[in-house]
């Protein structure tokens, strides 16, 4: 056995946009452990309830993660109304839904443009970034906000959205489709790709399950784990919806993966924008949550499955307001795909995991 | 555009930021608003760059992070604190575990608002920095001891030290 040596990762480190540090424990240039040390973002945004009160609150959920952002805030939405027995109308509920797809949309094409930057194809990460920006234009032009934008909101949605608006952004994205496809089939098919990623940081369905790992980290090794099955919202108006696996359980599925995610995502906006009702988009939110009343909620997350709890107490402060989110179940997972990966594959296997510091730290 | 006189480099932290700000700062230099046509290069080596742009607020655990990156760069360096958390705290400004904005550990020469922040807003301020690095690498100039670190700087090979590959540049300003 050779000598064991420890390269420290992070927390500033150019393939990572956030800081977290790992000391790799290296042997040669195999790493034989991982171990992981946040801590870097943490903020305290839970005990902010406190300060805030439950309709202030959506501002700061959305502020746990700028990618993550519109989600965070429909699950705390989708909490809270759970918690005081609000009905939200059925447009709401569409536009939400649409929203949150679009939002996966721009954090899976963000992903594989850092995917490819973590392996060097710098064309590709400036392609996907540019394709990126179409659903950033719809952000702009509908909300004003390209990342954060305080759309949702207990008790529906902020903004009407007219019709001829949501055709005008199916139209985008199946523009937009075409010129995907391009981009992934570079990253698919080509051979330079595939010798990074195929048969790297492996990890087996069993293991998957027992890591308790969520989203496309889980489903690239063939665990049918996706939030959306349960019909929550508007998913459950759609006709059929059958989350994205893969039986690869390496880097190449993960990413493959993501790359079909995207296309299921235009797929699910346009069935909704067809389908949608006409109505309010917004239900008058008038009182306190009760004493004592709790409510929980799930949500997929471009990540994976996130958690939201909240329990009221009376007064416009809720007593408590937990998230659990994905990337905090996967870091497990993640260690688990660095053992007896070369260094130079280090990054990219953090990367394909997709992690969100923000989100886990809070 | 002709108050551009270098290509400056930056060296991005995320402090305590959402990632909001991060991710428009990687999209300043993307194709839309393509930075790199002002000669930005975003490197991980501090020592490369010239100017710090730091997202989100300090905590503790971050403190000696932003300080150690800032203390490794070299002189002229440049900070632009983006976005509302690194300018004053923004929303979590009462949060628990929340210091400040970066001018809690180190010096911030330029503030730029917003939450999120725009792409252009970053592109305004890394342009300001820019000026601000000029006039940094002028005082320098002026003062013998700087010069002579600089000088030493290049000598090791270490780094060519912004004030001299200004020299040639700057004639005419002195």
């Amino acid at each position: 056995m050779s000598k064991r040596t420890v390269v420290p990762f992070g927390p500033q480190h150019p393939v990572l946009p956030e800081p977290v540090h790992l000391d790799l424990v290296l042997e040669d240039e195999t790493v034989v452990n991982a171990i992981p040390r946040i801590g870097y973002v943490h903020r305290g945004l839970e005990k902010l309830v406190e300060k805030r009160d439950y309709t202030q609150f959506v501002y700061v959920t959305e502020r746990i993660c700028g990618i993550c952002s519109f989600g965070h805030s429909l699950g705390y939405s989708e909490c809270v109304e759970k918690l005081m027995g609000i009905e939200i109308t059925d447009r709401a509920a569409y536009l939400r839904v649409i929203f949150h797809e679009l939002s996966r949309m721009h954090s899976h094409l963000l992903w594989l443009g850092l995917l490819a930057d973590g392996f060097g194809f710098e064309a590709l990460f400036m392609h996907a970034w540019r394709l990126r920006e179409t659903v950033l234009d719809i952000f702009e032009e509908v909300t004003g906000g390209r990342v954060i934008f305080s759309a949702c909101d207990v008790g529906g949605f902020r903004q009407e959205v007219s019709n001829e608006t949501l055709a005008g952004i199916v139209a985008k994205l199946e523009r937009l489709r075409d010129e995907y496809r391009t981009i992934a089939k570079t990253l698919l098919e080509d051979s330079s790709v595939k010798s990074r990623m195929v048969g790297v940081g492996h990890i087996s369905t069993d293991k998957a399950l027992e890591l308790s790992m969520v989203g496309p980290f889980a489903r690239a090794s063939n665990v049918a784990t996706d939030e959306r099955l349960n019909g929550i919202g508007a998913y459950g108006d759609l006709a059929a919806f059958e989350p994205v696996l893969s039986d690869g359980g390496d880097c190449y599925a993960r990413c493959d993966v993501r790359v079909r995610e995207v296309l299921q995502s235009i797929d699910i906006i346009s069935e909704l924008v067809d389908k949608i009702p006409d109505g309010e988009v917004m239900v008058p939110v008038k009182g306190n949550p009760e004493d004592g009343a709790q409510a929980m909620t799930t949500l997929e997350q471009p990540r994976g499955q996130a958690f939201y709890y909240s329990k009221g107490n009376g007064t416009k402060n809720l007593a408590r307001m937990r998230v659990r989110t994905p990337t905090s179940q996967n870091i497990a997972g993640m260690v688990a795909a660095l053992s007896n990966v070369e260094l130079a594959d280090v990054p990219m296997v953090i990367l394909t995991i997709d992690p969100c510091i923000s989100c886990t730290e809070r | 555009m002709s108050n551009v006189g270098k290509s400056p480099w930056i060296i991005h932290y995320d402090g305590s930021s959402c990632n909001g700000c991060d991710i428009e700062v990687l999209a300043a230099l993307t194709p839309l608003y393509d930075a790199e046509r002002f000669g930005v290069v975003n490197t991980g080596n501090p020592k490369h760059a010239d100017i710090f742009v730091v997202t989100g607020g300090i905590n503790d655990q971050n403190a000696p992070v932003v300080k150690q990156i800032y203390d490794q760069m070299l002189e002229p360096k440049v900070v632009v604190a983006c976005g509302a958390c690194a300018c004053g705290g923004g929303v979590y400004q009462t949060c628990y575990n929340i210091l400040g904005g970066v001018d809690t550990v180190i010096p911030v020469d330029a503030y730029v608002p917003g939450c999120a922040i725009k792409p252009e807003s970053i592109l305004d301020a890394v342009i300001a920095g820019v000026g601000i690095l000029d006039e940094k690498a002028k005082a320098m100039k002026m003062n013998p001891a700087d010069k002579d670190r600089s000088e030493k700087d290049a000598s090791t090979g270490a780094h060519a030290s912004v004030a001299d590959v200004d020299d040639g540049t700057n004639a005419d300003a002195e």
